[in-house]
């Protein structure tokens, strides 16, 4: 599907959602990341960890912000701060 | 040189690595352990996100060749299950004098602890980040 990305979650957020990953149909050609957590949070209560401020998120293995522009064959984590060392 | 790995790391061995014959003045390294966290648990899990985090930790190297002159870096973190008195992570840096070594050292692991994809979990809690790690972190990113 040429619309498609894939996403990733990570340590509490993949717990809480239940799901490692999952290939998501974009309805347009592209969005940004603060677009595609709200149509994700759309999925019921437990997806709206997703607008919460101390959520992070990756486009292409780079810190994205609410305005990183989300487009087909992109690769999206989010993920909870990070807690190495 | 970075490396994430499940086995665990010589500190000599890589001491000896950072060395390089008649240049190398001075050698600071940083070896981070796990503590006893828990009465109820004896070990943690630490997940990481394949290939952001390699990408993370050659530019924290990067960072801090750009920002001073020294000669070797060298970056080791563990995942997987680790029990208490493990070793987790690894930050060695060598220059022609200490205080870039020093300095270097405390960026790279200062740096790591915030920006890395790296989470650990306690038994069966997820460990919750601390903000004085952030504002540590923030402090090197102003200067």
């Amino acid at each position: 599907m040429k619309n498609e990305i894939n996403i990733l979650y990570f340590a509490s957020l993949a717990e809480s959602l239940n799901r490692d990953d999952e290939k998501f149909e974009l309805k347009s050609e592209s969005l940004n990341s603060l677009q595609l957590k709200k149509e994700l949070a759309t999925r019921g209560q437990e997806w709206e960890v997703l607008l919460d401020p101390s959520t992070r998120s990756s486009v292409n293995l780079v810190i994205a912000n609410d305005d990183t522009e989300i487009k087909p064959g992109d690769e999206v984590a989010f993920f909870p701060p990070v807690t190495g060392g | 040189m970075i490396t994430i790995q499940e086995h665990d790391f010589d500190v000599a061995h890589e001491y000896q690595n950072l060395l390089q014959k008649n240049v190398t003045g001075g050698v600071v390294i940083f070896s981070g352990l796990v503590r006893d966290f828990s009465e109820h648990h004896d070990h943690l899990t630490i997940q990481h996100y394949p290939n952001m985090t390699e990408k993370v930790l050659e530019k924290i190297e990067a960072e801090a060749h750009q920002r001073w002159p020294l000669l070797e870096t060298r970056i080791i973190h563990r995942v997987g299950k680790l029990s208490v008195n493990d070793q987790i992570v690894f930050v060695g840096v060598s220059s022609a004098h200490r205080k870039a070594a020093f300095l270097a050292c405390e960026y790279m692991i200062d740096i790591l602890k915030t920006q890395a994809p790296f989470w650990k979990k306690e038994g069966g809690e997820w460990v919750e980040a601390k903000d004085s790690d952030n504002d540590v972190a923030d402090a090197w990113l102003t200067k």
